[in-house]
């Protein structure tokens, strides 16, 4: 049966059909049709940010931690601009999420209207596509075909953008799911003979080594336990990318740490030394390469990726497979075990590993009773682990202490913005987490910089009850900044000193969350133990040393066997090259 | 990239059929630009009778690592269909459009008309003073007719970009 809604109705019930159970979203005029459609809904649940860049990052967050793409709701105009920086963030870290707009009425479309922005233009190339609803009629399958394309092949953002008027008009709602447009179908298993020959290869090789990225991840909780099946099978140690971890148990003795510009030692000299590079769901980004020309010279290489574009983009390979994460270990498995392959001898290879990992490349001095930023993340982690929380973090150094020294057993509890590299990501990725996730330990790990940059969202989080726990890792600088100012400007620390800082405490404080200060090693464990006990949503300001830097580095545009360890001299001038490198 | 100036440069005509909705052409320049990939020419039209798909023809330059590129971009686009890199597959032709204006009066007026005939171009306007051609060819071959018509009074030119099809019975 057969009757008239009108194109907001259509969309929550479309979106209801979807299994959508929150929207994150903040209302305007352009949208107010679809907030008076989700008035009294309580099939779905809407969480109101205090900033639209903050409802992308949540759905960013949520998505990240439950494997379910994330919905943002917002206005025209700034409302939309305003979610772009989530929407590129999302594009570059392939999470999948839907976006509907809302836009001024069609007649006023190109007039220069109030809050008018050309919402399709500016998404045009942040997004996996894109659409400007022309009529109500086309909304139920414009959604269907969103949710698709969003999660299906390699997972990204898509907009909706829909005019004031399509909301209003009525259309037929059949009250079905109408037929899937098949147009977007992307490979997801490899052909037999790829296969044979990466397994054939894997066997033979002497120093292989798996280099995993965010695509396991993606590619849902079975990729990752396929990588530890087939890890086991092949005996090749792991290392990955900053988006892939999880995927491998970091307690497991297999496991290299992350590589890449601040990976560790034996990650990268495996990665430089090793005679095969198995790369899966991972894509060969310039803070993984280092110096292409002289990235993994000594290597074979086959790159799984299910997106074809990422194939032999910076790096050739020797070996494209595309394919599903999932489905190409399973053949892989499968295919390993017809072949009767055994593990191979793989002794020498350790034993060159166990000599990097010898140089302990995470060591760093100990400071007595001020608290080394890395010393806070490793008790963090040792006071939390047994509660298996989901860490988010902002962008900067605290965020790769985060990646060196907090470990992951398991995927779907580690998010971080790794392409776009977004301060301001963390909290409300956080509180999209824990909206997803009600019962988790969700804690995001944040710097005194970047919590600023959406810190407006503690109040989301009050008005929730949501009992997110934000850790601080206070040294009153932009670290990151002032750490690239040290190694190659001479020390000319231009602009990155965090002045009039916010008594974080007190800020907390008057948004209804508990604040903790730390200011010394005697109470650090004490103050952990204080965020994880108190029910309710905490945020602590834990002052480290103020100097204190992120190590190891391979420094940009150098290569993997170029690594600064800690305890090396450190050059204080770069020509103008190297400056150009970023 | 450093892949650029190691690798020759090769033309390629690539076709991609899409999907003709709003903002497509927009998409598919835009990749281009916004990836540093070259466009010498692009066409493009709707080539169904109920408008719902267009092909475009574009012809690029790059070497082979970037062309490959390409067309991995443009593939995983939503709305496109198929990308034909008509270079690479094997024998193809490529034709294009011109309007060539030549203004003159003598013995230039009688040469222009003379080499049009030559390239078999059709004169579509005139006036006593001034022709305009029409010429279809390969770009080549337009490149070396608006060449001898600088010489004999060449006003202006318009060109349509290039438009290519694969030979044989069979579609790409």
């Amino acid at each position: 049966m057969s009757i008239e809604r009108s194109g907001a109705e259509i969309l929550v019930e479309s979106l209801v059909a979807k299994g959508v159970e929150f929207v994150f979203g903040y209302p305007g005029g352009a949208v107010l049709p679809i907030y008076d459609a989700l008035f009294g809904e309580n099939r779905i649940r809407h969480i109101l940010v205090r900033h639209e860049a903050g409802a992308a990052h949540a759905a960013e967050g949520y998505a990240r931690a439950t494997g379910k793409p994330g919905v943002v709701l917002v206005t025209s105009g700034p409302g939309a601009t305003n979610a772009v920086t989530g929407i590129a963030d999302a594009f570059m870290d392939s999470i999948p999420m839907v976006v509907i707009t809302g836009q001024v009425p069609t007649g006023l479309i190109g007039t220069d209207a109030f809050q008018e922005a050309d919402t399709v233009g500016i998404t045009r190339h942040c997004t996996k596509h894109n659409y400007l609803v022309k009529d109500a009629s086309e909304l139920a399958a414009i959604v269907d075909e969103a949710f698709h394309i969003a999660t299906a092949g390699r997972p990204g953002p898509v907009v909706i953008d829909i005019p004031k008027d399509v909301q209003i008009s009525l259309a037929h709602w059949t009250g079905r799911a109408p037929q899937r447009r098949t147009r977007y179908a992307p490979q997801t298993s490899a052909p037999a003979t790829d296969i044979a020959e990466a397994v054939a290869m894997i066997a033979a090789a002497e120093r292989p080594i798996f280099y995993t990225g965010g695509g396991i991840i993606n590619a849902g909780p079975m990729a990752s336990r396929l990588l530890r099946e087939l890890q086991v099978l092949t005996g090749a140690p792991v290392t990955s990318t900053l988006m892939g971890l999880g995927a491998f148990p970091a307690a497991d003795p297999a496991w290299l740490g992350m590589l890449g510009m601040h990976g560790t030692y034996e990650a990268n000299m495996a990665m430089n030394k090793a005679d095969l590079i198995i790369a899966l769901g991972a894509r060969f980004d310039d803070r993984v390469t280092g110096r292409l020309d002289a990235f993994a010279p000594y290597s074979r290489k086959i790159h799984v990726d299910i997106d074809r574009a990422s194939i032999n983009k910076t790096v050739r390979v020797d070996l494209p497979i595309i394919g599903d994460c999932a489905i190409v270990l399973e053949q892989m498995i499968a295919t390993w075990l017809a072949a009767g392959h055994g593990k191979a001898n793989l002794a020498n290879w350790y034993e060159q590993i166990a000599g990097w990992r010898a140089r302990n490349s995470l060591a760093y001095p100990d400071r007595g009773a001020e608290i080394m930023p890395q010393k806070a993340i490793e008790r963090l982690y040792a006071l939390t682990r047994d509660r298996d929380p989901v860490i988010s973090t902002e962008v900067g150094q605290h965020q790769m202490w985060a990646a060196q020294y907090f470990h992951f057993d398991s995927p779907n509890k580690w998010l971080t913005s790794g392409g776009l590299g977004t301060m301001g990501y963390g909290l409300p990725a956080a509180i999209g987490a824990q909206a997803g996730l009600p019962d988790a330990l969700v804690i995001d790990i944040a710097g005194d910089a970047s919590i600023q940059m959406n810190i407006q969202e503690l109040g989301t989080a009050t008005q929730y009850r949501l009992p997110v726990k934000v850790f601080v890792l206070n040294n009153e600088w932009m670290g990151m900044v002032r750490q690239w100012q040290e190694l190659t400007y001479e020390s000319r620390y231009s602009n990155s000193y965090s002045d009039s800082l916010p008594d974080f405490v007190k800020l907390a404080e008057a948004y209804g969350w508990k604040g903790i200060r730390i200011t010394s090693m005697d109470d650090l464990d004490a103050g952990i133990q204080a965020m994880i006990d108190h029910p309710g949503p905490v945020f602590v300001d834990c002052l480290v040393v103020k100097e204190a830097n992120c190590y190891p580095m391979i420094p940009s545009g150098a290569a993997h066997t170029d690594m600064i360890l800690y305890g090396d001299e450190v050059a204080g001038t770069m020509d103008d090259a190297a400056k150009a490198l970023v | 990239m450093n892949t650029e100036t190691a690798e020759a440069q090769e033309r390629h005509v690539l076709t991609i059929t899409v999907d003709n909705e709003a903002g497509i052409l927009a998409k598919i320049a835009g990749l281009f630009t916004a990836r540093g990939y070259n466009i010498d020419s692009l066409t493009v039209a709707d080539i169904t009778d109920n408008h719902e798909v267009s092909r475009i023809t574009i012809v690029t330059h790059g070497p082979p690592s970037i062309i490959d590129q390409i067309r991995a971009q443009l593939e995983r686009l939503v709305p496109v269909h198929k990308v034909v890199d008509l270079t690479e597959l094997g024998p193809y032709i490529e034709r294009e459009l011109a309007l060539i204006k030549v203004a003159g009066t003598g013995n230039f007026r009688v040469e222009a008309l003379r080499v049009a005939d030559i390239f078999r171009a059709k004169v579509v306007d005139t006036t006593t003073s001034s022709f305009v051609f029409e010429l279809t060819g390969s770009p080549d071959k337009i490149d070396t007719f608006v060449a001898l018509m600088k010489e004999l009074g060449l006003v202006e030119v318009g060109r349509t970009g290039v438009v290519g099809m694969v030979r044989g019975n069979q579609a790409a």
